[in-house]
């Protein structure tokens, strides 16, 4: 039985959306404003895209980004997924290890990237590219392992069990059984991990070098710098390719998990 | 496949060396001096904690206090009656509500945070409409000041306290509550009695996440608060990639992780319900 909802909710929630919309929108619109400095409409441009993809700091950062992202991507895949199977026989969980794989979705991240800042500089690990992909699998792991083991905890075992009953070897059993089953699991996982490695500013900014400016950190020093349309054209893509794979990623997740509750939640 | 357990050791290593080690370090080093080219020097000192106590960093401390918790209650506010009505909504209106809310969640906060800048700056859009319709001749300063602050982290919090309670909204039994209109409790005891006890553990989550959340991000401080907004946060981040004086970016950083236990902690407590602790207590 629903109750009637009060119509004072409704209104909350619709300002509530506008006022989360709203300023994200206003970057999607002044990308496409012919003026530069102005915050008046004045005609309708694709210019500030064009001056983007000509721009070779942006691309210099966009290709640091997806190296840095497509690498720690299947690292932090491979650990996370063998993590989850590895766990899943084990009837007692070891308390210790489990909260170990939480543990870097709980620690701020701005005291992640302080700490593996004072780490490399204790081993004299010069910061650059390996280091800010080092500190990504770091927090990629958990969220990965989270995803898998939910995708295996809701999976039997009678096949897995046929199949050694039929003399198959526990690799042959993993490579055409297990693996296929808990695909979309890790593949799920994997686009989380790209996505949060592309996404991220707060640690990368303590462990990044002189070469390996990213994306976030390369508009962070644009936005400090001021406005311009540039960065509402850099936004907006960015935007709109990390929404499309949390939606991917989602999907993914969803299929063939029918009717279990499924969440985008990092908790 | 029972021996499988070894597996794990690999991400145990990776861990170990990567999240447990480094915190390790920065407990050391918060006890370690420095030379004036900011090279550690391994001799055992007090001292950085004690320059905490200076009037300076207090007070930097106690605003951290109080924007962290101004923003985890006007989250808390704003999000309750959105997830009540997203929990109380029809099977397909949810899915489409949840996935408004999650969105932004993966919208980099530095592209959304960088949106109020738009919008608060002295030629930005809101001064500019406020200017054409009338009702202000010169612009309002509204970026750089703690109001904009506050408004930036609230904005960027949001998402986290509206799943948590939304979760908590579902999961609770709904025959308490027919049970309480059937024996003729209002609209308002029935939520006040039983609804708002059931999803204390979602308030207590959200309002962790939030508090935790805003103490640790210096992003929002720096681009819309200026200079003048500093928090722990940014302090700490000075130190570390300005200052070079890392062990007392250490010692802070410490401070600012017991703070964050502390407040877990005391949510907790606070969310206690009286019922429960006169029941602890007889026991």
């Amino acid at each position: 039985m629903k109750q009637k909802t009060n119509p004072l909710l409704s209104i909350h929630s619709y300002i509530v959306i506008a006022f989360i919309y709203l300023p994200v929108l206003m970057i999607l619109i002044f990308s496409f404003n012919t003026s530069r400095i102005s915050s008046k409409w004045e005609g309708f441009t694709f210019k500030w895209y064009g001056s983007l993809f000509s721009n070779r700091y942006v691309m210099d950062a966009l290709m640091n980004s997806l190296t840095i992202a497509i690498t720690s991507t299947i690292i932090a895949t491979v650990l996370g997924t063998i993590a989850a199977i590895a766990l899943r026989n084990a009837l007692k969980k070891s308390k210790t290890v489990l909260g170990m794989l939480y543990l870097p979705i709980v620690v701020p991240d701005i005291i992640m990237g302080l700490s593996l800042l004072l780490l490399f500089s204790q081993f004299h690990f010069p910061l650059g590219k390996w280091t800010i992909i080092i500190a990504h699998v770091t927090f990629s792991i958990s969220y990965v392992y989270v995803i898998v083991a939910s995708r295996i905890s809701g999976m039997g075992k009678q096949l897995e069990e046929a199949a050694q009953d039929l003399g198959a070897s526990p690799w042959q059993t993993f490579r055409h059984i297990t693996l296929p089953a808990i695909w979309p699991g890790v593949l799920a996982g994997a686009i989380m991990a790209f996505t949060l490695s592309i996404d991220d500013f707060m640690i990368s900014f303590f462990v990044s070098g002189p070469n390996s400016t990213t994306l976030p950190i390369y508009i962070y020093g644009l936005v400090k710098r001021g406005i311009s349309p540039e960065i509402n054209a850099l936004c907006t893509i960015m935007i709109f390719v990390s929404v499309g794979l949390i939606l991917l990623a989602q999907w993914l997740q969803n299929k063939g998990n029918r009717g279990k509750k499924a969440s985008t939640l990092p908790f | 496949m029972r021996k499988s357990k070894w597996l794990v050791s690999p991400v145990v290593l990776w861990l170990s060396i990567f999240l447990i080690l480094p915190m390790a370090i920065v407990v050391v080093i918060s006890f370690l001096q420095r030379d004036e080219f900011g090279n550690l020097i391994y001799q055992f000192t007090l001292d950085n904690y004690a320059r905490f106590f200076d009037s300076l960093y207090m007070g930097v401390y106690w605003d951290t206090l109080v924007l962290s918790i101004s923003t985890t209650v006007l989250c808390l506010l704003i999000s309750y009656p959105l997830a009540y009505y997203i929990a109380n909504a029809g099977a397909t209106r949810q899915k489409i509500w949840l996935l408004l809310i999650t969105v932004p969640f993966w919208i980099n906060f530095l592209i959304r945070t960088y949106a109020w800048v738009l919008l608060l700056r002295s030629q930005g859009v809101v001064n500019s409409v406020l200017m054409n319709i009338g009702i202000i001749d010169e612009p309002l300063k509204m970026l750089y000041t703690k109001g904009a602050v506050l408004l930036g982290m609230v904005y960027t919090f949001i998402p986290f306290m509206v799943l948590p309670i939304y979760v908590a909204l579902e999961q609770m039994d709904k025959k308490l509550l027919e049970a309480a209109s059937d024996l003729g409790a209002t609209r308002w005891n029935a939520f006040r009695l039983i609804t708002l006890p059931q999803t204390k553990s979602g308030i207590m989550t959200g309002s962790v996440l939030v508090f935790v959340s805003t103490a640790g991000m210096y992003v929002v401080t720096d681009i819309l608060g200026g200079a003048k907004s500093a928090m722990l946060s940014n302090i700490i981040q000075t130190q570390f990639l300005g200052a070079r004086d890392w062990p007392f970016g250490s010692a802070l950083s410490v401070i600012f992780a017991i703070t964050s236990l502390v407040m877990i902690f005391l949510f907790n407590m606070a969310l206690r319900s009286r019922h429960e602790r006169a029941k602890e207590g007889r026991a």
